[in-house]
Formats: C-alpha cells, sequence, structure tokens
C-alpha cells in the first residue's frame, strides 16, 4: 500500500486552492499576475527530481484539489505490470513512477477523472476507483478476481 | 549590427511610412502581422527592413488579428521587443488578446491607424476603433500627422518599457488623411533615434531559464480584483512618465508634446475638444476666426487619450465660457466619450462653462474649416445667450433633417 504523501516535499498540496491562506493587498500582489516557479537559481532543475525541487509557494505544487474527488484511484502493485499507459495518459502528472516502475497515486492533485483505469491493460485491472472515504487498505482487500473470457 | 538606411534631413513620407521607420529605428525584435486597410504598409514596410537586412528581426505571418496580438504577447512575454499594427475589424478581432497583454503587462507597441467599423462596411478613418480600445488597459497617443507618427511611436517605446510602466501602448493616426498623405517629416538619424529608445530590458521573460514563470495565471474573486487595481494603478501613474519622456523628446529633437495640447488657449473664450487630424483643422479656423470676426477661439486635445489626462483637462478648460467637444464614433446611445470624460473632468472644478458634443466624421466624411468656425461660433452664442441654445448633442455634417438630443436645464 503506498503512502498519501508518496515522493513529496514539505510544501506539497500545502493549500486548499479555495482560500488562500495570506491574502495580500493589491500593493503586494505580483506585477502582471506573473508567478515564479521556483525559489532560486532554477537553471539545471529539469534534471531533478519532483522531491527535490524547490517549488515556489506560487507554484500549483503547494495546492492541493484533492477535495474535488469524488472518486479516486486504488493502484494495485501486485497486478501491474509498469507499462506506463496510466503515467502517460494522467492528464495531472499525478501517477508517481520512478526507472519506469509505477509507484502509486499523488492524491494532492490526482482529480478522479479515472483516465488512469480506463487505460490499465491488466486482468483485473491495476488501478481501480474507489469511493474517496475508503481506505487503502480497505481497497485492497475488495479487488476483483481475474475475470475469465466469455464463450461465444 | 543591420545595414545602413539612407535618411535625408527632410523626407516625403506618409504616416504609414512614417510609423514604420520609427519601428525600424527602434530595432523591433518581432512583429507577428495581418494586413488591413489601411494599416497595411506599416509592418509590410517592417517586413521589408527585416527582408533587406536593415533591422535584424523576425517578421511572423499569421492567419487573423487575433493571432497576430497573440504572436506578440509570446514574444513580448518571451522577452523581445514587439509591435505590431491594424485597424477596424482588425482591432476588433484583436480585443480580446488586448485585455491580455496589458493584464500580463506587456510593453508591445500598438500602430493603430483608425477606421470605422461595421457594419456598414467601410475603409475611411474614425475613431470607432480607438474609442473600443478604451477600457482595454493600454495606454493610448494620438497623433495628428505624419510627424507626430513618427515621433510619438519612438516615444511609445520608451514609456511602455520604462520598468514602472511596463504597459503596452496604442499610437494612434487617422486612416487616410494622416497615413496616406506624403508631407514633411524631419526623421532623428538613427543612433539618435535608437540612443533615445535605448536598449530593451527584460522583466520576467520566458527564456530566461534560470527563472521560470507563469503567465496567464486564472484568478477569481479572492485576487482578481487586487491584480486589476495594481494595473489601473501603473497606468495611473505613467503619466508623469509619459510627460517625462516628451521631455526627454524635445531634448532630442525640438519638438515638444505634452498629454493635453493647447492652442490659443491663453485667452479663449469658446474652446473646441477634439482628435486626430480634425485638431489641425480647428486650429485653421480658430485662428481665421479670430482675424476675421475676434471671436477667442482656441482648441484642447488630449495627446494621451489613455491614461485620460483628467488633470491637463481640468488645467486646459479653467477659463473658457462654452466648449464643443467633437467624437469622431458613433456613441452607441449615449453622449460621446470625450463629452463624458471632458464634462467629468471640468464638474470637479469651480468652472461651469457650457459644454456640447457633436458626433462628426463618421466612416471618414470629411470635417470642414468652415463647419469648425460654424461650430466655434456656436459656442459664442451660447456665452452671449448666457445657456446652451441648441440641443446639447448634435450631429456635424449629417444629410437630412436635423438630428440632436437633450437640452439644456440650467437657467
Amino acid at each position: 500500500m503506498q503512502h498519501l504523501k508518496l515522493l513529496a516535499n514539505d510544501n506539497r498540496g500545502l493549500n486548499e486552492l479555495e482560500n488562500g491562506t495570506s491574502l495580500m493587498g493589491w500593493h503586494e500582489v505580483t506585477q502582471g499576475s506573473i508567478l515564479l516557479s521556483f525559489e532560486g537559481d532554477a537553471t539545471h532543475i529539469a534534471h531533478l527530481k519532483s522531491e527535490e525541487r524547490t517549488y515556489s509557494g506560487y507554484n500549483s505544487y503547494t495546492a492541493t484539489v484533492a477535495s474535488w474527488r469524488v472518486l479516486k484511484p486504488v493502484y494495485n502493485r501486485d497486478i501491474c505490470i509498469d507499462c506506463q499507459n496510466c503515467w502517460v495518459w494522467c492528464p495531472d502528472s499525478s501517477i508517481l513512477s520512478r526507472d519506469k516502475q509505477m509507484l502509486g497515486i499523488d492524491y494532492d492533485h490526482c482529480k478522479g477523472c479515472s483516465v488512469c483505469v480506463e487505460v490499465c491493460p491488466t486482468n483485473p485491472k491495476s488501478l481501480i476507483m474507489f469511493s474517496e472515504q475508503t481506505l487503502l487498505e480497505d481497497a485492497l482487500t475488495q479487488w476483483p478476481e481475474k475475470k475469465k473470457k466469455e464463450d461465444k | 549590427m543591420a545595414e545602413k538606411y539612407d535618411l535625408q534631413e527632410r523626407e516625403v513620407w506618409d504616416g504609414n511610412f512614417a510609423a514604420s521607420q520609427a519601428l525600424r529605428q527602434a530595432q523591433v525584435d518581432v512583429v507577428a502581422a495581418y494586413p488591413i486597410t489601411p494599416s497595411t504598409p506599416i509592418v509590410e514596410n517592417y517586413g521589408s527592413y527585416v527582408a533587406n537586412g536593415y533591422i535584424d528581426g523576425e517578421f511572423v505571418m499569421v492567419e487573423s488579428e487575433h493571432a497576430a496580438m497573440s504572436g506578440c504577447v509570446g514574444a513580448s512575454a518571451a522577452g523581445g521587443r514587439v509591435a505590431t499594427a491594424t485597424s477596424s475589424q482588425g482591432f476588433a478581432l484583436m480585443t480580446e488578446v488586448l485585455y491580455q497583454a496589458s493584464g500580463m503587462r506587456l510593453p508591445i507597441v500598438l500602430a493603430v491607424v483608425n477606421r470605422s467599423l461595421a457594419s456598414p462596411l467601410n475603409v475611411r478613418g474614425d475613431h470607432s476603433d480607438m474609442y473600443l480600445g478604451r477600457d482595454s488597459g493600454w495606454i493610448q497617443l494620438d497623433c495628428f500627422n505624419a510627424q507626430e507618427a513618427y515621433d510619438l511611436t519612438l516615444c511609445t517605446f520608451k514609456i511602455g518599457e520604462n520598468h514602472d510602466v511596463r504597459l503596452p501602448v496604442m499610437v494612434h493616426q487617422d486612416g487616410f488623411i494622416t497615413s496616406h498623405t506624403a508631407q514633411n517629416v524631419y526623421p532623428l538619424r538613427d543612433e539618435v533615434a535608437y540612443g533615445f529608445v535605448g536598449e530593451f530590458k527584460p522583466v520576467d521573460d520566458m527564456l530566461d531559464f534560470s527563472r521560470p514563470v507563469t503567465y496567464g495565471a486564472q484568478t477569481e474573486e479572492d485576487w482578481h480584483f487586487e491584480h486589476k487595481a495594481r494595473q489601473h494603478k501603473a497606468l495611473m501613474d505613467s503619466r508623469s512618465i509619459i510627460d517625462d519622456v516628451f521631455v526627454q523628446f524635445k531634448e532630442i529633437s525640438g519638438r515638444e508634446y505634452k498629454r493635453v495640447e493647447s492652442y490659443m488657449m491663453e485667452d479663449a473664450e469658446v474652446a473646441i475638444v477634439a482628435l486626430g487630424t480634425t485638431v489641425e483643422t480647428c486650429i485653421i479656423a480658430a485662428r481665421e476666426l479670430r482675424k476675421e470676426e475676434g471671436v477667442k477661439a482656441g482648441v484642447v486635445a488630449p495627446r494621451c487619450f489613455r491614461p485620460f489626462p483628467f488633470d491637463k483637462i481640468r488645467d486646459a478648460l479653467g477659463n473658457v465660457k462654452a466648449i464643443a467637444c467633437l467624437d469622431r464614433s458613433s456613441p452607441g446611445g449615449a453622449m460621446g466619450a470625450l463629452f463624458n470624460e471632458v464634462s467629468a473632468a471640468i464638474y470637479t472644478t469651480d468652472a461651469r462653462p457650457l459644454v456640447t458634443n457633436f458626433i462628426y466624421g463618421l466612416g471618414g466624411r470629411d470635417f470642414s474649416i468652415a463647419e469648425a468656425k460654424r461650430i466655434f461660433k456656436e459656442q459664442k452664442a451660447h456665452v452671449d445667450a448666457g445657456k446652451i441654445t441648441t440641443d446639447i448633442q448634435q450631429f456635424s455634417g449629417l444629410r437630412g433633417p436635423h438630428l440632436g438630443f437633450f437640452q439644456t436645464k440650467r437657467s
């Protein structure tokens, strides 16, 4: 079972979008609503893994959209074949993978669209949507059996 | 450095050519443009300067004016000096992106050759497009002839790119009357002009990979208001920087510009407030009328249409008894914009001049010296009667029965 804050930096998913914590006055907001992505020199930041990057408070990395979800994908390591289909298709970069090995879900940024489940090719699927309140360990005990081919 | 362009001390240029020469001398990096009458030669000439090696720049051909301004937004955010030109329908199609450019504080220069808006279709000059841009958050400067089209296009870069401003700037000239009329223009030498405009100094440029930034963020009710307020403050505060740039321009050229131009206003009793080439028509009318009939006529012209020179308009019109505000745009169910804004400014002073509104010159309808004189004399009649004796809004130069709206309630 994956950790909810898998591969997360200290500031991942810190802020709810709906109620920013530090509401600045007009004189303090950035010019042109232009937002700095990283703290410090970011010249080689593309070579760093996300948990090694210095995301600024303006970066969406520090915001969470977890509350938007009704259903969440749950990942089952025992069935996954590391095909990376879900990683390719996820529209929010919320599939966490290292060295082409699938690790789990970024639950701070996943909006529960279930595209990853749709594109998962295994039988049974290695990603299945469960209600948001279902605990990960409970979900894993409810995994379906392999489907047999139906007779024609 | 690019090829040397041979310039005479005095050239015979139309407004379009004058504006394009200013783009060349400012060494604009990127022009993304789509052709439309009557502004086409500005960007066409820039394209030829690039092709012939006079500028180290890039001409981006696009499929519409919406794309043209979008290309300018991209190039400006990337960190380049950017300009384009348009008119009328093209301006209307650009409008959505005009707000994007000003909101992102991108100092793009847009040469607008004023032309009416359809329907019915018309390629001639009026101020419909200029008025359409007046809430877009751009600085808007207005030229009355080809020399000014050249001078003020150079000034726009220095104003918009100032780090305390960082706003896009439109430089307006009247379609055909300025854009296609060849006049004497005295250009600056290339090195003097470029020395005045200066090197482009980028801010938050996207090509700085050490400092990645997000442009075009979404801000809902918790943030949008603050961002728009800060933008408005920058636009209001640009007034003093515009004044500074005009002072610096006078030092290199000898030619003086002000946010509000006043002609024969020292002792004027009646005044016309107008924009564009009409200003010169009214100056001639006022001069002749003073000689012929002793009417103390003067002319006031907002050189800077946005930010609206609320302060300078009050100074210019504080002592006159009657004012005619001339709007060259169909007002769409209201008084003309110039009438509304000038009246509002004067209303905050002790002066209570008699202010009337003329809608004139739509679709390039000629505005004559004789008509300007008639309007001056009508103002004089108001003064003598002690009240407005006509409708407050009238149409000037219109065929058919008299058309006018609203009468004064002052006794």
